[in-house]
């Protein structure tokens, strides 16, 4: 047993790390489950499935989800395409002023989110901008950015360019080129950058505090709920919302294999 | 294709969008932090003005807080590199056909809601729970619960940020020439040998890009000291927090905020040069 311990020391230890990192999540989902005795579902007390057959019993969980939805959405489209834009321009051209671009891109990864969000409201309060819908929109995109960069950035590095080289060569024009060479090869990682758009601007917390005036997103409120006692119907949505995102990376996965094997001949 | 204004046509706009809602709001925040009250209410408003002393105000009425910030963010950093490095060390080298499925593991709670994630620590730290009354039974708590201690708000940062610790170093371990490792081996290295002078020196870029990413969001963040600990506990993101929401004294709040964000650079930027790496930027 101690000999076998020894052995395997390693993969144990890797083993409960995982279990460490996902033990919330089964937390979140079995409370799910549960009937709370009084307000706070922090301690199981009994089965039910209430919650799940119930969902939209607050209204207001239901519309600050559908709030956090729209957001996420005009967030994922808006970001991913400056992100992506910034990206070829920043690793397929040489220009005057490469070195500053790259600062400005990178610099907000470097900075901590409260930063981002107090001083988004300094600025919202100095032009006596109301606070709401579009001021977290524009907060999440400014945030999202950055993440979009450096991903498609990863993708567009390790692409080989003499294939776009190739078709030009092949009479292919620069718009074609573009279309049927440069953006299938990039697509992946502009995929996988829209998919941490959403769920960036899904989750954030700390940014959309500072900038959400009397709208209410997800996050905000699982924060205010958090005093009161948290309903388990958030922690339905949150199961639902989980469960979904690993089938989308899944199914991701799985095309991506499934590709592999055309590509390489 | 290669026209001279293609790159900056395509920088434009995103380049406008980090400009007005990224520097220019840098610029009003640091106006903001030199604001004079114009009144003895905060509902009086403020007046554009040049008042350094807010921040020697500031400073001296929040230092605790600022320093348990880079405290607590210090100690999640360590900790969790002990969590993270052998969890990469044995994706990289020992998880075989696994590797794919462990890496998804390990990416899987950010899928989850940060704040409920959060928020479950109390329901595994619970003193009713398997987790403290294991602890009790070994007396290793000074004070028979961890919540409402620094020990959970610890404990929260230390497991928030652990994929992001995870992934970068697992990245640098990765691309390790494993003909390098065989041939410190060969070379009669032990074990140990080679982790410290092969392995560990190879890993170094992934290990530093993973502490950046857990200490500069733990030291900012608030929602695990509201979460997990108690009043004495608010480290200086809660303090920003509530200066500029509840409070609304927005200079004072200002000047927290630019002291803090200047004092990560600074320490970024000293890390980086000890660390010394060319591959990081």
């Amino acid at each position: 047993m101690i000999r076998w311990l020894g052995r395997n020391l390693l993969t144990v230890y890797a083993l409960l790390a995982v279990g460490y990192l996902l033990l919330p999540v089964a937390v979140i989902t079995v409370l799910s489950f549960n009937k709370p005795r009084g307000r706070q579902n922090t301690t199981w007390n009994e089965f039910s499935l209430d919650a799940w057959t119930n969902i939209c019993r607050d209204q207001t969980i239901c519309s600050a989800f559908g709030t956090s939805l729209r957001i996420g959405l005009i967030v994922t489209i808006v970001g991913t395409l400056l992100g992506t834009m910034l990206s070829f321009a920043l690793i397929r051209y040489r220009f005057l002023g490469r070195t500053p671009a790259n600062l400005v891109v990178f610099l907000p990864l470097a900075t901590p989110e409260v930063i981002l969000g107090a001083s988004l409201l300094a600025f919202f309060l100095n032009l006596l901008l109301p606070l709401g819908f579009w001021t977290i929109t524009i907060a999440h995109v400014m945030f999202t950015i950055s993440f979009v960069v450096l991903i498609v950035n990863a993708r567009l590095a390790g692409m080989d360019t003499r294939l776009e080289e190739a078709a030009m060569d092949l009479y292919a024009t620069g718009l074609q080129t573009f279309r049927y060479v440069t953006l299938p090869l990039a697509a992946p990682g502009i995929a996988a950058a829209a998919l941490l758009s959403f769920t960036l601007s899904f989750d954030d917390f700390i940014i959309t505090n500072f900038n959400s005036g009397t709208t209410v997103t997800f996050p905000i409120y699982i924060w205010g709920a958090a005093l009161r006692g948290i309903p388990p119907q958030v922690n339905v949505i949150a199961t639902i919302v989980f469960a979904v995102s690993v089938l989308l990376v899944l199914l991701a996965m799985g095309l991506a294999s499934s590709r592999r094997p055309r590509v390489r001949q | 294709m290669r026209r001279r204004s293609t790159p900056y046509l395509l920088l434009l706009p995103g380049m406008a969008w980090l400009g007005f809602f990224f520097l220019i709001p840098l610029a009003s925040l640091l106006a903001t932090s030199l604001q004079r009250p114009l009144g003895p209410s905060t509902e009086d408003g403020f007046a554009p003005a040049l008042e350094f002393t807010n921040y020697s105000a500031a400073l001296l009425a929040y230092w605790p807080q600022f320093l348990k910030s880079f405290a607590f963010a210090g100690l999640a950093s360590l900790i969790g590199l002990l969590i993270a490095f052998p969890l990469a060390y044995f994706i990289a080298f020992r998880a075989g056909r696994w590797r794919m499925l462990m890496l998804v593991l390990v990416v899987l709670p950010l899928f989850s809601s940060f704040l409920l994630r959060t928020n479950a620590w109390k329901t595994l730290l619970s003193s009713e729970g398997f987790i403290v009354e294991t602890l009790n039974a070994l007396a290793l708590l000074p004070d028979d619960r961890v919540l409402n201690t620094p020990i959970a708000v610890i404990a929260g940062l230390t497991y928030n940020f652990l994929p992001f610790l995870v992934l970068p170093i697992y990245a640098s371990l990765d691309r390790i020439d494993k003909a390098v490792v065989e041939a410190a081996a060969d070379l009669y290295a032990t074990a140990a040998a080679r982790l410290r002078t092969v392995i560990l020196p190879l890993a170094a870029p992934g290990v530093l890009s993973g502490v950046l990413l857990t200490f500069i969001p733990a030291a900012g963040d608030y929602i695990n000291a509201q979460l997990l600990g108690s009043i004495q506990d608010k480290m200086i993101g809660n303090v920003i927090q509530s200066q500029f929401i509840i409070v609304r004294d927005y200079p004072t709040a200002s000047a927290l905020s630019f002291m803090f964000m200047v004092t990560i650079l600074v320490l970024v930027l000293l890390y980086i040069r000890r660390v010394g790496t060319r591959e990081l930027v």
